[in-house]
């Protein structure tokens, strides 16, 4: 018989193993999913994984990999300082949605005139905006104990609904012949946040992921707020025994996972995207939860995670055009790759033991 | 006694990976015997009682019960052959009432009317007054221990297993205990007793074997043997007593006055005009049963419950409205009674645990910033100071036994020279020789000049160390009285009696 042992503590060799072993059984997984869709197992791996990389066409994909996963690190670096103390904003879609219009919004009102300080405003800007944006469940769980997951959730929708009012109305391009959908910020330079090298995908949204995962890194290991994070997270009576207090930390969670989402879609709308429209978001923000997850909540697994999300995205597009593979079947194949990582987890709590049970 | 034996334990062995729990234990048990398996925390005693109860397999040895081989493979069976077992940690549903606790344990269970009556029946018969509709959750830790007697007596056990029985009763529930038991005795019902408070066994066991390191080391007649000669068989060598040098009581340094707490919770208590104050060099004892307004009352001096500014003072200066963290600056230090999960983070290091409560005082952070080194260094202090048994300070705190994570907590606080300590359930599942340091720490803590509150429900700790002795009773603290001139009895009545409870009639 195979029963579940808890180890005396976690095992940091599987801690640190389980994110391959989990892609592994994924490529295992997936490849049989594949087969029996009728596709060459072997060559739909290799195309979701290698292609982007070092395929014919990987001057194309790999700057892609550095703009899809720039937003995916750094939402998933706020949520997880989050996750870590037991707050969950499942929002960071629509504070990422809140971010691009009030990034975008100080763009537009600036046009046409051009400035230097135009661009550091828009930072600012989106950064506040998604803050502002994810203040509304931290101050509603702070004062009346709301359900954060709930609130957060909801606002989702209702961003969206904002989005497509603002690209109908307000923020609509008037010299659009009355297409929805805002001027182009990538024609207006002192608004553009253009490539800083050509070519490569590295944009002002990667730099900030990098910095947010520093920052976190140090934050997490380095200061006591981080501890407290951490602390809350594990032990919450230990964390209000050591003097955390518990409304401090939900807001600061809240508003920082906040702001980098408003910072990501103020990126992607002022650069790889360009302009507002109806149908600007594209998912980051619950991708992100998954990133943050596959990362083990960690700066440094984020960051490797991004990547592999990013690699994953890009590599389901080309199964999908070359190969015909339906788009459901990348989603399952996404999908696998969080469930295996969360079943192995176990592992770092759990050895499994095979034998007869002797103590109850 | 001549009666033929019903249960013969012979060479029972149980070895666990780096332990070995039970050495060749071999005992018997009369018929109608009251028989006491004595020893310390992790002499073996649980282990063994498992096996008896079909919860542990062991590795080797034999069982016989009634002349038959009894090999029980799991705790329904030994129930089946007349087994029946009250654990020290109730498992009970405060939600629920307490026929439908009962019927919860039940192959079968009758209709709960059925049942109830049945209840009551037994209940009458063995004087454990106890309503079968009341909710657990209302009951004290007395009742709640009469519910779980009373699941096990309607199973008309030949063999009743009673771990630790007493350590959350008061005086004069333990008597109405002891009258049940007695009863059961008289009846023919054998009774394996588990305990390490030797005057109780005295009183009541016909027999003891004693346990040390997981090996039988020894039996006697309680009745013809002293305390002290079965204490210092349980612990190996001569006990040493912590020593009480005179001290001097200087300035009241923490004063509590007409304090009034909701509960927290639906099954917390709530604290009702409590008044208190202790001086430099004081030991205050406060003695109850538990989930009288324990955790409470800690919580309102550690700060994580705060109050009106003026309904807690230190050196006269208030201090009820700050957080812990003030008042850990100003050296008044708390170590709360749960381990792990309160005191301490389970799935995290001693150094982390270590900053836990240390970093104000003892300088960890800078401008925010931590100091690991610093912490690593504080955190071995405590380790080397106070014996805790662990590979290192890297080691989470979940894999320290509850022992040792207790002299790690105690000696976290201890070392932070504190102006106040106050500390609940300081030695609770801790070995004699170690709670014999803590008892020492907190002593000399004393005599440096600090006011220390010991909450505890060992009557016997409080006794040993506290100069003054007051009881918390639903919530409500009485005066405090000089322990010296308290006899047992007077104790009991300060905890709030036997809850209204008559005496058993037998």
């Amino acid at each position: 018989m195979i029963r579940l042992e808890k180890r005396p503590q976690p095992s940091r060799a599987w801690s640190m193993a389980t994110p391959l072993v989990a892609v592994l059984a994924t490529m295992v997984m997936g490849g049989l999913l594949f087969a029996t869709l009728g596709k060459n197992p072997v060559e739909a791996i290799r195309t979701i994984f290698w292609e982007p990389l070092f395929g014919e066409f990987a001057f194309y994909y790999r700057p892609q990999l550095l703009v899809k996963g720039a937003p995916l690190v750094l939402i998933a670096i706020g949520l997880s300082l989050g996750f870590r103390a037991g707050i969950w904003n499942i929002g960071a879609e629509g504070q990422y949605i809140i971010g691009a219009l009030t990034g975008a919004g100080v763009g537009l009102a600036f046009y046409p005139m051009e400035s230097w300080i135009i661009f550091p405003l828009m930072v600012l800007a989106g950064a506040f905006g998604g803050w502002a944006w994810a203040m509304i469940p931290a101050v509603l769980k702070t004062r009346f104990g709301t359900n954060e997951i709930l609130v957060s959730l909801m606002l989702v929708y209702v961003a969206e609904q904002l989005l497509a009012s603002m690209s109908l109305g307000l923020m609509k391009n008037p010299e659009g012949f009355g297409f929805p959908g805002s001027r182009n910020l990538q024609q207006y330079d002192s608004a553009h946040n253009a490539e800083l090298i050509a070519g490569t995908g590295m944009h002002w949204g990667v730099v900030a992921a990098l910095i947010a995962v520093i920052f976190s890194y140090v934050l997490l290991n380095r200061h006591m707020l981080g501890y407290h994070i951490r602390l809350t997270g594990e032990a919450p009576r230990a964390a209000k025994f050591a003097g955390v207090k518990p409304a401090r930390l939900i807001l600061f969670c809240l508003g920082a996972s906040g702001a980098l989402a408003g910072l990501a879609g103020m990126f992607e709308v002022s650069g790889p995207s360009g302009q507002v429209s109806i149908d600007f978001n594209v998912g980051y923000g619950f991708t992100a939860i998954i990133v943050a997850f596959l990362g083990r909540l960690h700066p440094v697994g984020i960051l490797l995670a991004g990547a592999l999300m990013a690699l994953t995205y890009i590599g389901g597009d080309i199964a999908q055009g070359n190969l015909g593979l339906p788009s459901a079947a990348i989603q399952v194949f996404q999908g696998m790759l969080l469930f295996f990582l969360l079943a192995l987890d176990l592992l770092t709590n759990y050895r499994i033991a095979i034998g007869k049970p002797e103590v109850a | 006694m001549s009666t033929p034996p019903l249960l013969t334990i012979e060479g029972l062995t149980k070895a666990y990976p780096g332990v070995v729990a039970n050495d060749h234990v071999s005992f018997t048990i009369g018929e109608g015997e009251v028989h006491a398996l004595l020893g310390e925390n992790g002499a073996g005693k649980s282990t063994l009682v498992k096996m008896i109860y079909g919860l542990v397999k062991p590795d080797s040895g034999r069982m016989t019960l009634r002349g038959a081989s009894y090999k029980p493979a799991e705790p329904r069976q030994a129930r089946a052959d007349g087994i029946a077992m009250v654990f020290q940690h109730f498992s009970l549903f405060d939600a629920l009432n307490v026929a439908e606790n009962i019927a919860l344990g039940m192959e079968n269970p009758p209709a709960l009317r059925d049942l109830a009556a049945r209840i009551r029946e037994v209940s009458e018969a063995y004087g454990l007054p106890l309503d079968p509709f009341r909710t657990v959750g209302d009951l004290s830790a007395g009742e709640r221990q009469r519910v779980e007697i009373i699941r096990c007596l309607l199973q008309d056990p030949k063999l009743l297993i009673m771990d630790e029985p007493t350590s959350v009763l008061t005086p004069q529930e333990v008597e109405i205990l002891f009258e049940t038991l007695k009863k059961l005795k008289s009846e023919g019902t054998s009774i394996l007793y588990i305990s390490h408070k030797l005057e109780e066994i005295r009183a009541l066991c016909d027999h003891a074997t004693i346990l040390r390191l997981g090996k039988n080391v020894g039996e006697c007649v309680p009745r013809d043997t002293s305390a002290r000669d079965m204490a210092e068989l349980m612990v190996g060598t001569a006990l040493k007593t912590p020593e009480r040098g005179a001290r001097e009581f200087g300035d009241v340094a923490l004063d509590i006055s007409g304090l009034s707490v909701p509960a927290p919770s639906a099954f917390g208590t709530t604290l009702k005009n409590v008044h208190l104050a202790v001086r430099r060099g004081e030991i205050l004892g406060i003695g109850g049963v538990a989930g009288n307004g324990q955790d409470e009352l800690l919580a309102v001096m550690s700060g994580e419950v705060t109050c009106a500014r003026d309904a807690v003072k230190f050196d006269g200066k208030p201090i009820g409205h700050m957080g812990p963290t003030a008042r850990r600056a100003l050296g008044v230090l708390t170590a709360p009674e749960e381990r792990l999960g309160h005191a301490a983070a389970p799935d995290m290091s001693l150094t982390e645990n270590a900053l836990l409560t240390g970093s104000v005082r003892e300088g960890l952070e800078n401008n925010g910033f931590l100091k690991w080194g610093a912490t690593k260094t504080f955190a071995e202090k405590i380790i080397k100071a106070f014996d805790v048994r662990t590979p290192g300070p890297e080691n989470a705190a979940r894999s320290l036994s509850g022992g040792n994570l207790q002299k790690f907590v105690i000696g976290r606080e201890v070392l932070q020279r504190p102006e106040v300590l106050v500390v609940n359930q300081p030695t609770w599942g801790v070995d004699a020789a170690a709670a014999a340091a803590i008892r020492q720490a907190l002593l000399d803590l004393a005599a440096n000049g600090a006011a220390v509150i010991c909450i505890s429900q060992d009557l016997d700790e409080l006794m040993e160390i506290s100069d003054n002795f007051a009881a918390l009773n639903e919530g409500r603290l009485s005066a405090p009285r000089p322990t010296a001139e308290l006899t047992v009895d007077e104790i009991g009545l300060m905890m709030g009696g036997a809850h209204g409870m008559e005496v058993a009639h037998v």
